[in-house]
């Protein structure tokens, strides 16, 4: 049984250890972390990587007001009205981020949309939301990590980089375990990796291939013809993808030959030519394989709870991102209702940013028109996003201060189990009193 | 002079770790002011770590930023690599045709050597 201490803000310093605790830096979603935790201060993340223990060791309570508007440091219950009008306001208002929020906070933040009649987007928009519009159109053969750790023998990874980017991924899930079907571990398993240049990771692969840079999908295409025995013109594919038709042959028959197959795959796929089509190859692909064994694939994906942001916001709306509700019902356009586009095309005319940065990652035009109009932020770190805000939050740190409930990228659920209290409040506290306020502005009785 | 190649933005550990640290630290703003070139590339282009190099798309969107040798094989020729941030969002376009996602990786740029900053 863990030892849960916390230590309320000002409180006689003491040393407490949360066993198991909780990671929300990337999908991975740890679930096994020590923190050692003194004067509110995190000094010890046992078990986390180079990531999660930045994560841990570099969220102190933050030295800034909960409130600042226009800059300026204001209370919490002004912070909530004016939040609350500016949102009222506009005639196009979007909520955007929600990934590093737990699912708790999602879902008062679907409920303030349906309120004002906005359009609601996560960053799944930017990272796998063409995947997540492939999904729709050929469905998703998937498992879970439990899964892959016990039954994956042959493990590829396209577009990913899990080495910078989820370092624990081999070692808890992937590739090293020993697992009930695989008790050799690394040894059990084939990983091959797919990608336009040589990541940190290629270096755990069996097999490489370094493919030409946008021609994933010709490259996926060549798989799923020889998947079903098509011939293929050899020069043609060369010159195509980089790589002989030969190569691409004999890792079509380790495929056929794995007993349980997963294709892991990353923005490299949804983020270059092709997107969602790249996307639904890879899908088709794997749907294709289970005519002669069983193969998953699974989105790897980047923020601690967007796969959460996902969930709530398609079991609220029908729809995972990119949701309008300016009829009164919601409707789903990428392109159209995602947040790049509304802010690109100058359609926003008031937001609110939760836990994400798009003012450091949005093109050009879309940062300079969210510049232009009043804007909410909630953090709990300061970024240009919440500087150029017009009411901004900050916030406490999920899993490291508040609690709540994240989908880890495989789909499962874990409870948080934060180390230590923040006097700033979380994401839910201030979501629920700005919906408070926009139900009395709109005249709902709550 | 001036050459066309290919812009990768990725993640990187740094990176990652920066983000943690405060996005106004030292370590994050390295990693996404750094642009990778290939050594092949890199002397090709007579280009010496820290010069200073301009990136413009094919839509306009131009940046300056100094390069770093990428390691060993880790990028092939004519690809550059830069963690994202600041300087490859302001290469992207605003368009997603209609998918949500601009085009983000991947991304032709014409690459002018300056050697020294000139902003
Ligand atoms: S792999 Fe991801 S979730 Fe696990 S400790 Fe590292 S950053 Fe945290």
């Amino acid at each position: 049984m863990a030892s849960v201490g916390s230590v309320e803000p000002g409180a006689r310093s003491e040393l407490t250890v949360v066993e198991d605790a909780v990671c929300t830096f990337c999908g991975c979603v740890c679930d096994d972390i020590d923190l050692t935790v003194e004067n509110n201060h995190i000094t010890q993340a046992q078990r986390a990587c180079v990531l999660g223990k930045a994560w841990f060791l570099n969220h102190a309570i933050d030295d800034r007001p909960s409130c600042l508007i226009d800059g300026q440091p204001a209370g919490l219950e002004d912070g909530y009205q004016r939040a609350a009008e500016i949102l009222t306001g506009g005639k196009y208002p979007i909520v955007y981020g929600l990934s590093d929020s737990p699912c708790e906070a999602q879902r008062v933040a679907v409920s303030i949309v349906d309120w004002i009649d906005g359009t609601i987007d996560t960053t799944t928009s930017v990272c796998h939301g063409p995947s997540g519009m492939a999904f729709q159109g050929v469905g998703e053969v998937t498992c879970t990590l439990g899964e892959v750790a016990n039954r994956g023998d042959f493990i590829m990874f396209w577009g990913s980089n899990p080495a910078e980017s989820h370092p624990r991924h081999f070692t808890k899930y992937s590739l090293m375990p020993k697992g009930m079907f695989v008790p050799n571990g690394r040894k059990d398993r084939t990983c091959v990796i797919v990608d336009v240049r040589k990541t940190k990771s290629a270096k755990a692969a069996d097999i490489f291939l370094q493919i030409k840079p946008r021609k994933d999908f010709e490259a996926l295409w060549t798989l799923r013809a020889l998947a079903k025995g098509i011939e293929l013109d050899a020069r043609q594919v060369e010159s195509e993808t980089g790589i002989e038709l030969s190569v691409w042959q004999d890792l079509m028959d380790r495929m056929k030959a794995a007993k349980f197959g997963v294709i892991f795959f990353g923005m490299g796929l949804t983020m270059t030519r092709g997107k969602h089509a790249n996307s639904e190859a890879l899908l088709a692909l794997t749907r294709d394989l289970n005519a002669y064994t069983r193969f998953t694939a699974k989105p790897n994906r980047g923020h601690g709870n967007v796969t959460g942001a996902d969930n709530v916001v398609a079991w609220r709306t029908g729809y995972p991102f990119g949701v309008n509700h300016n009829r009164g019902y919601p409707r789903f356009n990428p392109g159209e209702y995602t947040t790049s586009d509304t802010l690109a095309r100058g359609e926003a005319d008031c937001g609110m940013m939760i836990a994400c940065d798009p003012m450091a990652n949005f093109s050009q035009p879309a940062r300079e028109h969210l510049a232009s109009i009043p804007y909410i932020a909630l953090d709990s770190k300061e970024t240009p996003t919440t500087r150029a805000a017009t009411v901004a939050f900050t916030v406490a740190t999920y899993g490291i201060n508040a609690p709540g409930t994240v989908y880890r990228m495989d789909d499962v659920p874990i409870p948080l189990r934060p180390a230590f209290k923040s006097p700033h409040p979380s994401d839910f506290e201030v979501l629920s009193n700005i919906e408070t306020r926009v139900k009395a502005i709109r005249g709902v009785r709550s | 002079m001036t050459e066309m190649f290919i812009l990768i933005p990725g993640r990187t550990s740094d990176q990652g770790c920066g983000i943690s640290e405060g996005k106004f630290q030292e370590k994050y703003q390295k990693q996404i002011t750094s642009l990778q070139v290939a050594p092949g590339d890199m002397e090709r282009l007579a280009l010496a770590e820290g010069d200073w190099v301009r990136l413009t798309t094919e839509f306009g969107q131009q940046v300056e930023v100094a390069v770093t040798a990428a390691k060993k094989d880790e990028l092939p020729e004519g690809l550059l690599f830069i963690a994202y941030g600041d300087i490859s969002s302001r290469l992207m376009g605003g368009d997603t045709h209609g998918s949500g996602m601009p085009t983000s990786k991947g991304i032709d740029v014409e690459l002018e050597v300056l050697r020294s900053e000139t902003a």
